[in-house]
């Protein structure tokens, strides 16, 4: 009992570390890319000489990065965010109004690629046929070429859900995935001598296939997380949905650093949450069947 | 107010008939129309702010012109000044006061009475050194403070420390805040209000039920009873929302979008004709550039860029890049600015064969269809240009291969904007830049940063401690002559000779001048399009929905 | 070879033959513009029509074709490889090793990398050969591009890692990087070809989609990302099927790649 409290903090201080590193990076990343002291408005004739200078300075008070990192981590510590520089709101509102509409888009979302890719690739497996196989790869195909603005604009047209574009950009990976790994173990000399025997396929599937492919699944489970938290960016964009996704566009096209740093962590954080959770559950399952 | 020419009177005159005919056509439609309704269209970003006197980007203007009142209103259609808040006004012969008389009775949208400390307000908050917002900065011509003086409830001067120069018309960007209202800047005097904001998707606006605009018949005015505004920044999906009839006006349509509509719909696309807008092609200039030496030599000759600028088939970038929707553009003034606009000046023909004689007297020589500077090196730059702007991008490839004819190698690269503007604001690392320039004000001191070579937005060589050139050292002095002149025909002189330096020098060479195009739904009575922003709905107080 | 497999073949070898003979095929190339005849329809002198500048469609496809057909598989490879070496070592070394590499895979898969290409552009001088820029381009994708396989992969080779056949090998006194590479690799296949199959399109549209950053191929070189990237003012596709070609031949040279990876794959397995 005790080292396993051990090991969950250990887990944890390594999750902690990861987010930091994480923030740490994107902030870097922000930093030394052109155009972070730039404004747009900078271009305003309007504006005279004391203007423009003052809408730099107010830019370069991030101009350390340690600093401002530094700086930032206090004020998280004490659950302040910050403030947009673009938006010139608090980020913690920013983030608290808009993640509710990503959080649903995303879990719609990866629900709809999940069955989609598992339906096509079991019946694939079942099947066995090259013309059905051919059939889905035409179709995984079709939607892994459309580009993703397109998509997110027939939604727009045909009034779909923006989730059920999130969809149909996650599921084409995440079925060519599970169908290679799922014929992979259906060709196992052990599952085809089990056919051969003439055992039903729901008990080869469920005693024989899932248990060889559950680690792989179970990964691809949690990437598939970030694959649709990098499709829900040009979704929310062009749909006009007020989330998290449009909100990272939004930022790095401002180069908002104080809102892509907290953007970035968020990321980090649900992605190492999918990431481990997913190797938590393959352990647990290892260790049943050992 | 005084400042057109007889030339723009009769236009002007031309216009308010016009105006007089679609009033008149509004007050019909509204008798047989019932009162109410919404309207509905799309902001391109988010407002940044909600707080009149800081806006300073396109949709916070919107929003600051649809719920603002101001003192004096430059219509929209006949570019006069027309009083709103201010019964009168008189600005002193020396430029530097403004005196107003101002409606009794008014209200701002909480109740809270208007009067001449209201504006006494407005003005010290907007002058306030530390605001920094581009309408505060157009009233600041010297240092000092500015005072303001309250006479009575309806009557304030404000005296500004050195002349500004058209000081009546600026304050049709002055939205009046209330001293009192515990509502703050969310209390106006503009015909809406804003209602209700969902950050990132829609904000919608209410009719001012204390708005003191009644039409012919007494009825209050707005007839709306509200305005739905969704935050979308993509083009496509605004035209979609349109034909689906979801959105009822599209501002700024792009020529594509225009023909496509009015393929199947004509009578909802209108074109306005040439709007101020221009876009514009220039050579790196700066002395502090880090761009190698010879090339520095061919931008900074007068000779080269005249040869690019003859070399370019501006017909061709209007015909097949604006579907005709786009005229050339000569001159830093459109022909849309009907007064400032300079009539000696003569359009650029494209004469590949001219451009590449003139090339050829100042040292360049063709070599196996390559052209070579004097020294031998091939001539090749780049253009940059902000990605996403599809007729933007369309236009730098034409004029690369109309420069190949001529011999010269052009790359296109498109940049996001702010890496844009770094290279041409801070590091000054880019040959050539394809951008637009977005003209709000009428008046050539609205330009003033672009025109004096000390300035930071005089962008081909920006901040220059003495003039480098002769021709730039007669711009800043005719500048300033025609800023402290109050004499309007004195300063379209100056102006004129600016115009005509530009036109001889080409430090921007302009390409086009877009037209103003719109869309209208049918079910939207009263709209007139014009010109001017915001296009379509000006006169947004005197709009009808039909069936409401 | 199955009849299926030589048909993929054959359809690959004809499209990568066609973008070779665009020279012949297309002679008015790809550049050219007919400024009279812009966003025209399919005719017998242009055979999939213009577009918006008046460029002939037919010579920007096959032109396109040459340099997506070969730069994106050659990234997807890249990817590949790196999500193997990373994922695959990961997994089967276990422990610390595991623990840090996926600690990088989950950095990796959250940092905002949009910046990191924007700086590259900022490195790579104005005046670049389009060419230098592409192949920068499809680099820099296949060094990004490696993390979410790699997880997968990790996740397999640490089931291989407890497996029976590897517990034998090692009984048999194989060890160490000829495990790996012998007895390990050869057993990820089904994650690899999955990896790369999807990395192919996936990086032709990212090619396009870096055009806002200065990346990717300089105007006035076609790509099929380009070329997809037309597809985006959808409006009126309906009316302009013609439009549509690009997105067909990309599918269809996908589905090629993947028929004849899918046999060798079964073959393998």
């Amino acid at each position: 009992m005790h080292s396993l409290k051990r090991k969950i903090a250990a887990h944890l201080a390594l999750v902690a570390a990861i987010v930091l590193i994480g923030g740490f990076l994107s902030a870097t990343l922000v930093r030394l890319a052109p155009g972070f002291d730039s404004d747009e408005r900078e271009l305003d004739p309007r504006l005279n000489a004391e203007s423009v200078q003052a809408l730099r300075d107010s830019r370069r008070q991030s101009d350390n990065i340690f600093r401002f990192y530094f700086h930032y981590m206090i004020l998280a510590a004490h659950g302040d965010l910050g403030q947009s520089l673009a938006l010139g709101q608090p980020v913690r509102t920013l983030l608290r109004d808009r993640a509710p509409l990503t959080a649903r888009l995303i879990a719609i979302g990866l629900s709809l690629a999940w069955a989609f890719s598992l339906t096509l690739a079991l019946s694939a497996a079942w099947l066995r046929l090259s013309i059905y196989d051919t059939a889905t790869t035409i179709l995984s195909g079709f939607f892994l070429c459309m580009p993703a603005a397109v998509l997110a604009l027939l939604s727009v047209l045909w009034n779909a859900p923006g989730s059920l574009v999130i969809a149909l950009i996650v599921f084409p990976g995440t079925y060519r995935y599970t169908r290679n790994v799922l014929l992979k173990a259906y060709y196992q000399p052990h599952i085809l001598a089990a056919r051969a025997r003439g055992v039903g396929e729901a008990r080869i599937l469920f005693w024989h296939v899932i248990p060889v492919i559950m680690p792989q699944l179970l990964a691809l489970g949690g990437v598939s997380v970030s694959m649709a938290i990098g499709a829900a960016i040009p979704v929310e964009a062009l749909c006009g949905l007020a989330g998290i996704g449009q909100l990272a566009w939004q930022s790095a096209m401002a180069r908002d650093l104080p809102l892509l740093v907290n953007i970035t962590v968020l990321v980090t954080l649900v992605t190492l949450l999918a990431n481990s959770s997913a190797d938590v559950i393959g352990a647990v399952i290892r260790g049943q069947e050992v | 107010m005084k400042r057109h020419s007889k030339a723009s009177t009769y236009t002007a005159r031309s216009c308010s008939k016009a105006l007089a005919v679609i009033l008149c056509a509004v007050c019909f439609c509204s008798a047989a129309l019932a009162q109410g309704g919404e309207l509905r269209f799309c902001l391109r970003s988010e407002p940044k702010t909600f707080d009149p006197l800081k806006v300073d980007d396109d949709a916070s203007g919107a929003i600051r012109y649809l719920t603002g009142g101001v003192l004096i209103r430059e219509n929209r259609q006949t570019q006069q000044l027309e009083p709103e808040l201010a019964l009168s006004w008189k600005v002193s012969k020396d430029g530097r006061q403004i005196s107003f008389r101002l409606r009794s009775g008014i209200f701002f949208s909480d109740g809270t009475p208007f009067s001449a400390e209201d504006v006494a307000y407005t003005i010290q908050q907007l002058m306030d050194p530390a605001l920094h917002s581009p309408t505060g900065d157009t009233f600041r011509s010297g240092i000092g403070s500015v005072e303001t003086k309250v006479i009575s409830a309806t009557q304030v001067s404000i005296r500004f420390p050195a002349p500004v120069a058209g000081l009546d018309r600026l304050f049709d960007q002055v939205a009046i805040l209330s001293e009192h209202s515990l509502k703050k800047e969310m209390a106006v005097l503009g015909p809406f209000m804003v209602a209700d904001y969902k950050a990132g998707s829609s904000i919608i606006l209410r009719r001012n039920p204390y708005y003191w605009k009644t039409d012919a018949q007494g009825r209050k005015l707005p007839y709306l009873d509200s305005i739905h505004l969704d935050i979308q920044p993509n083009r496509d999906v605004e035209l979609l929302r349109f034909k689906r009839g979801e959105i009822d006006l599209i501002n700024s349509l792009d020529s594509e979008y225009f023909d496509k509509l009015s393929a199947t719909s004509p009578q909802v696309v209108h074109d306005a004709g040439p709007s101020l807008d221009s876009e514009q092609l220039w050579f790196n200039q700066a002395a502090k550039s880090p761009i190698p030496g010879y090339k520095k030599n061919w931008f900074r000759s007068t000779a080269f860029r005249r040869a690019i600028s003859e070399a370019i088939n501006r017909d061709d970038l209007s015909r097949v890049v604006y579907h005709g929707h786009a005229q050339p553009a000569f001159g830093p003034v459109s022909p849309a600015n009907k007064f400032w606009f300079d009539n000696n000046l003569k359009p650029q023909t494209y004469d590949p064969e001219t451009a590449l004689n003139t090339l050829q007297n100042d040292g360049f020589r063709i070599e196996n269809g390559t052209l070579k500077d004097k020294d031998g090196n091939s001539v090749v730059f780049s253009i940059i240009t902000n990605a996403g702007n599809k007729a933007r991008e369309r236009m730098a490839v034409l004029i690369q291969d109309d420069l190949q004819k001529i011999g010269i190698h052009v790359n296109v690269v498109t940049l996001d904007f702010p890496s844009l503007i770094e290279r041409m604001t801070q590091t000054f690392d880019y040959e050539a830049i394809l951008l637009g320039l977005t003209n709000v004000d009428l008046d050539p001191n609205g330009e003033m940063n672009v025109w004096l070579s000390s300035s930071e937005n005089h962008q081909w060589n920006p901040s220059q401690k003495v003039p480098e050139t002769t021709w730039e050292a007669e711009m800043d002095r005719l500048m300033r002559a025609q800023a402290s002149a109050s004499d309007p025909n004195k300063r379209k002189e100056a102006f004129d000779r600016v115009q005509e330096i530009v036109a001889e020098q080409q430090p921007f060479i302009f390409l086009i001048n877009k037209n103003a195009l719109s869309a209208v739904s049918t079910s939207i009575h009263g709209a007139a399009p014009v010109i001017l922003s915001p296009q379509t709905y000006w006169n947004a107080e005197w709009l009808t929905v039909a069936g409401k | 070879m199955s009849l299926g497999q030589r048909l993929a073949c054959a359809v690959l070898v004809l499209v990568l033959g066609a973008s070779f003979a665009a020279n012949w095929l297309a002679p008015a190339g790809y550049a050219r513009q007919y400024r009279d005849a812009t966003d025209a329809p399919p005719s017998h002198t242009h055979w999939l029509g213009t577009d918006e500048l008046g460029r002939d469609r037919f010579a920007r496809v096959l032109y396109g074709t040459r340099i997506s057909l070969l730069l994106a598989p050659a990234a997807a490879l890249l990817s590949t490889l790196l999500a193997a070496l990373i994922g695959g070592f990961a997994g089967y070394a276990g422990g610390a090793w595991k623990r840090a590499a996926m600690a990088i895979t989950d950095l990796f898969l959250s940092l905002p990398w949009l910046f990191l290409l924007i700086t590259a552009r900022a490195l790579l001088p104005l005046n670049v050969s389009p060419v230098v820029s592409v192949v920068v381009t499809f680099l820099l994708l296949g060094v990004l591009g490696w993390s979410s396989a790699a997880r997968v992969l990790c996740a397999s080779a640490s089931s291989l890692r407890s497996s029976d056949f590897v517990r034998q090998a090692r009984a048999a006194g194989i060890h160490g990087r000829r495990l790996f590479w012998m007895h390990v690799l050869p057993n990820l296949k089904p994650v690899l070809f999955a990896q790369f199959w999807i990395s192919i399109p996936v990086f032709i549209l990212s090619e396009a989609n870096l055009g806002i950053l200065g990346l990717g191929v300089a105007e006035p070189m076609p790509s099929w990302g380009s070329l997809l990237k037309e597809l985006e003012g959808l409006v009126s596709v309906g009316e302009e099927p013609w439009r549509l070609v690009p997105l067909i031949l990309l599918v269809i040279v996908v589905t090629s790649f993947q028929i004849v990876i899918s046999n060798q794959e079964e073959v393998a397995a």
